[in-house]
């Protein structure tokens, strides 16, 4: 809804997610660089430890997802320009919501799943019981 | 050629939906030859089903509840009926008609009546509390509402092509498993919900970013309307809530459609995990329900006892804890599952912390009315009634909390009692309000008062006379959902609630006979000023009903329930008159978008159901084909000029003028 | 009243300060889809974490697994991210080419990890190991296939941003669109980046 009172109106503005707010041909080549170059070197990193014996074994799974995450804000900061300035509050109060509730989503189905696993007896041997 | 489809497919053995189906279709065809032939297609195209007006949307969904109220309850009246009868006794409906009954009951009334209402009632009145001129997205918000239409309609065509699901209104597997439901009922329910699902979660996003992002100048977080920040919160809840659903019907679907096993009793399929997944939904969907309700009732508390609201900032707080806090509490829904004691305590606990915040939320309201000038207008009335019956349905839920309490009550009639208690005294008796309260401004005429009145009466009683026997019989051992019974004490309890049954069905009627004679008697009805309860917030503002552009210009906001104040000034004679410098206004064009994408929805859907496979291609293909067809537009907006502005305006600051003078000294 | 409505004199600091351009509105709306298809992926990851065990008596992840494959997978992946941030770049400059060039190696590259994946899903299901062997299955064929269906959702949506490029220039609902697709795409290397980690590299220590 474009016009002329709100162009009036807007002095200060936040920025859409994936924007940034000053924009140089230079930099932003810079920035992507950066980001793949920060990525493959993670992504080669959760590979190699994957598939090595060199790391102490039951360190992997945490490791593996330390990296996930690194992962991730590679891409949120050097692809997808979220950054904390004032401009972004929006933004990143978002992503958060998201992440709390992929958080419990995730967490209460594993604890809550694992509990009942535990205490219920499996499907087959229900089945067999009926027959 | 027809995938599963055959003739067999019509209930010609099954003389009630044969003639309910037969009934309505001919109502349907008489309705639709009567708008072609009067030549009233054009204007119904062009302003309603083309719009992507907010205002209209919000009407269109508000009908589309209403309507969807009278199939939802005429399962009501069938369910009591057969129950009031069925002692010793096969009743009148055989077990796999009732089993359909009861899901289609619970399916309609949560989908496709609680849902439109309050996205109805938020689509109308959240952007002229903003002081803006429509959504964030008005084509996206047009598709939202006619997907919605197409889920409401595939439950209906259930009636009559094929059956509807026998599971409940939450299909547990693995009686929803293909092996326990060969039918095509249980896909009927899952498609209409996939379908109206985006819908609604296309909803959500609109009004979230509405909130955030699109209100007018001077009206920061804190001097919003309470109903805006419910309506933040109830929308935050949807686009989280909502994926939970759709990706676990859609792994419903799979394990139907493709032999998946997610939830099957073979290789390994966990049919608890859908009761887990499918209540991290439905709790939250239940506060997407009452949020809104809870704005509608500040509003009209505040407006009807002629005070601020009481505690905006508390309200402010307890809102947004209640968004959180329903996020945490989804396991009681199945504490007799066997989680355990320890899981089963935490939830427990937390699903008693959650009632606080909607305590304080009483309160305030309580507060706001003391020592105001009450006036008992038909939402006053509602509200009223709210307080009380919530009070009562809250307490028996902080009872069900407690796990020990919960194994005995658990799926009983208790259970019932308890969540029609909340749902219809909360949400029902709150989008009652809001629909009594903004009819004049989205019709610009007021509904009758005395019918409204008696309409409210007998919902009132007769829900008591309805579900309070369902508390005693919980206590007296009834489960949930039984098509006979033999137990003789239940009997008299059941025959009261049918009673109570007749009596909210008397309200439906006044209900109707409001509408009717209001539009009748429209013209003594008329509201000219814009503003028929002498209302603080800024949908009062402008005309009724507002004008395409909603606000000639965009005000400018100082502080909280601004138009309370401009009254204020106004009365004292303070600020000269003068009119605003008007200028030319963009607003979006119409788009038959929503209407094809739903369409193309449809034929999927069904063709789905039905396994016709070279039909749902056909209907995908068509569905993007409308996506691309949009995405081509070059023209998306037209200009209002400012001189029709300007007239437009000028008419409403001559009906303001008049009732500013008429009303003589501030209250 | 309208006058208090719009006089200068009064205004305060410390307001709102109105409606936001239509670009921070589109984008932030795309924004809140994003997270909401986040969540909806939450319940897949759930789902297979707690179904990972139950293989029935047919195959596990380490025995299934092939992680040469999704390491190509991953590289196509993360260098389309890489080429779809150059035509973002090119879109700032408004050069129709190298967008055209930089959106092509995009779909190129998806392509490429599409192709990847449909073969590998091929051959598991030839091999008596399809979605119906057992429920772990299920929970892998439904999470990696959603994260598939998506990536196909996002050429196809590529390729009409390519048309409508080529047809109507940079005009500015078709840079708000642009904006939208480049979030998308970059989120679902996110995705993808939680998907080899937590069932690829994590299925094939165990």
């Amino acid at each position: 809804m474009s016009e002329h009172q709100i162009d009036d109106w807007q002095h200060h503005a936040d920025v859409a997610p994936g924007d940034e707010e000053e924009f140089s041909v230079g930099k932003a080549l810079a920035g992507y660089v950066v980001g793949l170059a920060l990525a493959v070197l993670l992504t080669a990193t959760s590979f190699f430890i994957a598939s090595t014996d060199l790391v102490w074994q039951p360190s992997i799974p945490v490791a593996i997802i330390v990296l996930a995450i690194a992962q991730m804000g590679v891409h949120l900061v050097f692809f997808l320009h979220i950054t904390t300035g004032p401009d972004n509050t929006n933004n990143v109060l978002a992503l958060a919501f998201g992440l709390l509730i992929v958080f419990l989503v995730i967490t209460g189905s594993l604890w809550i799943m694992s509990h009942l696993n535990q205490n219920m007896m499996p499907m087959d041997q229900i089945m067999q019981m009926q027959r | 050629m027809l995938g599963k489809l055959t003739w067999a497919a019509i209930p010609f053995d099954q003389p009630i939906p044969l003639i309910t189906g037969a009934a309505v279709l001919v109502v349907l065809l008489a309705v639709l030859i009567w708008i072609v032939v009067a030549g009233h297609l054009p204007y119904l195209w062009r302003e309603w089903i083309t719009s992507v007006d907010h205002k209209r949307i919000g009407v269109m969904y508000t009908l589309l509840a209403l309507v969807m109220l009278l199939r939802g309850f005429a399962d009501a009246i069938m369910m009591r009926g057969q129950q009031a009868i069925a002692f010793h006794s096969q009743g009148y409906l055989p077990p796999e008609h009732y089993n359909q009954i009861f899901s289609a009951h619970g399916t309609i009334m949560i989908f496709f009546v609680a849902m439109p209402f309050v996205i109805g009632l938020m689509n109308l009145v959240v952007p002229l509390q903003l002081g803006v001129r429509d959504v964030a997205f008005p084509t996206l918000n047009s598709v939202g509402f006619w997907l919605t239409a197409t889920g409401a309609l595939l439950v209906n065509v259930s009636l009559v092509v094929g059956e509807f699901a026998r599971t409940g209104w939450l299909p547990y597997p693995p009686l929803s498993e293909l092996t326990y439901s060969p039918g095509v009922g249980v896909d009927y329910y899952l498609w209409s919900l996939q379908i109206s699902g985006v819908g609604t979660l296309v909803a959500g996003i609109n009004l979230v970013v509405t909130v955030l992002k699109l209100r007018t100048r001077g009206m920061s977080y804190l001097r919003m309307p309470m109903f805006c920040w419910t309506t933040l919160a109830s929308n935050l809840l949807i686009v989280a809530a909502f994926p939970i659903l759709t990706a676990t019907l859609a792994m419903l679907i799979l394990d139907r459609y493709f032999g998946f096993h997610f939830f099957t009793n073979e290789a390994g399929g966990n049919m608890m995990m859908f009761m887990n997944l499918i209540w991290a939904w439905g709790h939250p969907e239940v506060y997407i329900l009452v949020l809104p309700a809870f704005g509608i009732f500040s509003e009209v508390v505040a407006t009807f006892s002629g005070k601020p609201l009481f505690g905006y900032r508390s309200m402010v707080l307890a809102t947004m804890a209640i968004c959180v806090i329903s996020f945490m509490v989804w396991l009681h829904h199945f504490f007799t599952m066997g989680a355990g004691a320890d899981v089963n305590a935490i939830f427990g606990i937390a699903s008693m912390i959650i009632a606080v915040p909607t305590g304080v939320k009483i309160y305030n309201w309580l507060f706001t009315m003391y020592g105001g000038r009450i006036r008992f207008a038909t939402p006053m009335l509602w509200s009223i009634g709210f307080m009380v019956t919530f009070i009562l349905g809250g307490l028996t839920g902080v009872l069900v909390a407690v796990p020990p309490a919960d194994f005995l009550l658990h799926n009983s009639l208790f259970l019932v009692a308890h969540f029609h208690n909340v749902i219809i005294g909360g949400v029902l008796f709150g989008a009652f309000a809001g629909y009594t309260y903004w009819f004049p401004k989205a019709f610009g005429f007021r509904l009758h008062e005395g019918l409204g009145h008696a309409a409210f009466w007998f919902w009132l009683v007769g829900f008591y006379v309805a579900f309070m026997p369902m508390y005693w019989l919980g206590f007296l051992g009834m489960t949930r959902r039984m098509q006979h019974y033999d137990v003789a004490e239940w009997r008299p309890w059941l025959m009261v609630a049918a009673a109570g049954v007749v009596l909210i069905m008397i309200g439906i009627l006044f209900q109707i006979a409001q509408l009717v004679v209001s539009i009748r008697n429209r013209a003594e009805l008329r509201d000219v000023t814009g503003d028929p309860w002498d209302g603080r917030s800024l949908e009062w503002a402008t005309a009724s009903p507002p004008p395409v552009f909603n606000f000639a210009v965009l005000p400018d906001v100082k502080g909280p329930d601004t138009y309370w104040e401009w009254k204020r000034h106004a009365r004292r004679g303070d600020a000269a008159g003068g009119e605003p410098a008007y200028r030319d206004i963009e607003m979006p064009r119409n788009s038959p978008t929503g209407f094809m994408c739903a369409f193309f929805a449809t034929v999927m859907g069904f063709a789905l159901i039905w396994h016709i496979w070279w039909m749902v291609l056909l209907g995908g293909i068509g569905a993007f084909a409308t996506f691309v067809v949009f995405a081509w537009r070059d023209h998306d907006e037209y200009v209002v000029p400012a001189t029709e502005v300007a007239r437009i305006d000028r008419l409403y600051r001559e009906g303001r003028a008049a009732a500013v003078n008429a009303m003589g000294s501030p209250s | 009243m309208t006058d208090v409505m719009a006089d200068e004199r009064l205004h305060l600091p410390g307001g709102h300060e109105g409606p936001a351009s239509k670009r921070i509105v589109t984008g932030y709306g795309f924004w809140i889809f994003l997270l909401s298809d986040m969540v909806m992926f939450s319940c897949f990851f759930a789902a297979y974490a707690v179904l990972s065990g139950q293989t029935a008596g047919g195959p596990k992840g380490s025995e299934i697994f092939d992680l040469r494959n999704v390491a190509i997978e991953t590289g196509c992946l993360l260098l389309s991210s890489f080429a779809c941030g150059l035509a973002a770049i090119a879109a700032g400059v408004r050069n129709e080419t190298w967008f055209q060039i930089a959106m092509a190696v995009t779909c190129i590259l998806g392509l490429a990890f599409l192709a990847i994946e449909f073969n590998e899903f091929a051959s598991l299901v030839a091999r008596g190991a399809g979605p119906s062997r057992s429920a772990f299955l299920s929970a892998f064929f439904a999470l990696v296939g959603c994260h598939g269906l998506h990536v196909s959702a996002g050429i196809l949506w590529l390729l009409t941003m390519m048309a409508q490029v080529f047809a109507k220039g940079f005009r500015a609902d078709i840079l708000r669109r642009f904006l939208c697709f480049a979030l998308f795409w970059h989120a679902l290397d996110i995705i993808w980046v939680a998907v080899f980690s937590v069932v690829y590299l994590l299925g094939s220590t165990s």
